[in-house]
């Protein structure tokens, strides 16, 4: 009873507050790197360095006036939000923070699959976003974002594959546990998959430069345009929650989990006494900051080079990643 | 006896929403009752122990096919009546003839499960080299169910090139 009820309740309303709250100081540190990257100071007079910024930008969205536009459909149009958020947060319960059992909710034997069905359910969100506004543009950024969550999906499923093969296991555990085996990070085993993972990353969570679904310059906004308040806040959750997904994700799936760095080579056993969460959040953070780097770094992608590059590129090499692996696996 | 409860709710709520799919006013509606649907199939299969056809169940039809169906929804208008439901001879006869072969198959199914030897299943299982739900059916699939199994991938292969063809009639 108490293992099986109150831990993992206490477990998941520890994650979940974790979570929203490195969401919202995400939103500062992403404005202070794109500052520093761009010579200005960024968020300043909040706090010591602005960074109570990161409280003062909740508090103000939930004060401001919730606006239904007279022709939405209510009900959709209240649900969409609820619905790109939900799944972010459901996938932290397969995420293994450390190896010890008190570092992860759950460890089921189909982990990776359950990440990559649930992420594809918070695609709801954003159509029925678009669609309940009954409003023209976020209807077309929408479909936008939906063409392409539905692309690069298909490519990174497919690229995930090759790394099951390799770890010849579903379990978030298990492949971290298969990494300390082969003494290997998977990113250096799989290279090509790591790239895919992560361009498809950043498609799927809208960030730059794939930001196409809310490209102000033509949607005025993006999906999310009618929304105001606390319901736009939850998109923007949903939007940093899933960044640190994808993190995490690669994290474990390329970057060796909790593993501390080269974990063959004995040389370095005496990193051993940092606990292994450590390194899991240190990896991650690093994710973040590449993310944030980019969107810094790089102009937005016209939408045919977005579909040609999903399509026409990352497909084909995700296949052909798959058959090779395959070929790598039975022969050598 | 937690098992039973949860499957009679479940069932309650996937008749309940089937129900719904096809009364919905609202063609959107409508989708998302089939999501809701689809969903609520999933958690069965958790119950049954099935987890990797729960999430595959989740993964292509909730994530995946409803995707597409609510594009397709979402870009036609169907706010007028289409002009061949307005036949109501015609509706009722194909409505009739379909209903009637889903009946006879739903029927030849459960007579086929009461006829069923109970213990075939377990005994396949556990016959498999292999643990683990994942495992056993990838096992299965390359042994057993070999020939069903390409000849599945052979359609899912003409499908493919039909699909293609059709969309580059053009050239």
């Amino acid at each position: 009873m108490y293992d099986s009820i109150v831990v993992p309740l206490v477990k998941i309303a520890i994650l979940l507050n974790a979570v929203l709250v490195s969401v919202t100081f995400m939103t500062l540190f992403e404005r202070k790197v794109i500052a520093w990257a761009q010579s200005r100071l960024g968020p300043m007079r909040v706090g010591p360095y602005g960074i109570l910024q990161a409280l003062a930008d909740p508090i103000k969205l939930i004060l401001k006036e919730d606006i239904t536009p007279a022709r939405a459909d209510r009900f959709m149009f209240t649900l969409a939000p609820i619905l790109s958020l939900v799944p972010a947060l459901v996938v932290f319960a397969v995420v293994p923070f450390g190896g010890d059992e008190l570092f992860y909710i759950a460890d089921i034997n189909v982990g990776l699959l359950f990440v990559i069905s649930v992420t594809s359910i918070g695609v709801y969100g954003i159509i029925l976003a678009g669609w309940a506004s009954n409003s023209k543009y976020p209807l077309l950024a929408s479909l936008r974002a939906s063409a392409q969550l539905i692309s690069y999906e298909i490519a990174v499923t497919m690229t995930l594959v090759s790394v099951i093969l390799t770890a010849g296991t579903l379990s978030m555990v298990g492949i971290v546990e298969a990494q300390q085996e082969a003494g290997l990070w998977f990113g250096f085993v799989q290279p090509v998959a790591f790239v895919i993972v992560l361009i498809g990353g950043l498609a799927e969570t809208n960030r730059a430069p794939f930001d196409l679904p809310e490209a102000e310059q033509e949607l005025t906004g993006g999906f999310h345009t009618e929304y105001s308040g606390m319901r736009f806040a939850l998109f923007f959750l949903a939007e940093y929650a899933n960044m640190i997904v994808i993190s995490a994700v690669v994290v474990v799936l390329f970057w060796g989990g909790w593993l501390r760095p080269f974990p063959s080579v004995d040389a370095l056993a005496f990193l051993d006494f940092v606990p292994d969460w450590t390194w899991f959040f240190g990896k991650m953070f690093v994710f973040l900051f590449l993310f944030t780097w980019i969107r810094a770094t790089l102009p937005r992608y016209r939408y045919d080079q977005l579909m040609r590059i999903g399509w026409k590129v990352l497909i084909p090499i995700a296949i052909a990643n798959i058959v090779l692996t395959g070929i790598v696996k039975v022969w050598l | 006896m937690a098992e039973t409860i949860a499957f009679y709710t479940l069932s309650v709520l996937i008749l309940g929403l089937a129900v719904l799919v096809v009364t919905a006013k609202n063609t959107v509606h409508s989708v998302l009752f089939l999501v809701m649907n689809f969903l609520c199939v999933a958690v069965l299969y958790i119950v049954l122990e099935a987890e990797f056809l729960a999430v595959i169940q989740v993964l292509v039809y909730a994530g995946g096919i409803v995707v597409l169906y609510l594009f397709v929804v979402m870009l036609v208008n169907l706010k007028r009546a289409p002009e061949a439901h307005q036949d109501p001879r015609r509706l009722s006869f194909i409505g009739l003839a379909l209903a009637g072969a889903v009946l006879f198959e739903l029927a030849g199914i459960v007579v086929y499960s009461f006829n069923r030897d109970g213990a075939t299943a377990p005994v396949l299982a556990a016959a498999t080299p292999v643990e683990g739900d994942v495992q056993e059916l990838g096992w299965l699939l390359y042994t057993d169910y070999l020939i069903p199994f390409e000849v599945a991938s052979v359609l899912l292969l003409v499908a493919m090139v039909g699909a293609i063809v059709l969309a580059r009639r053009e050239t």
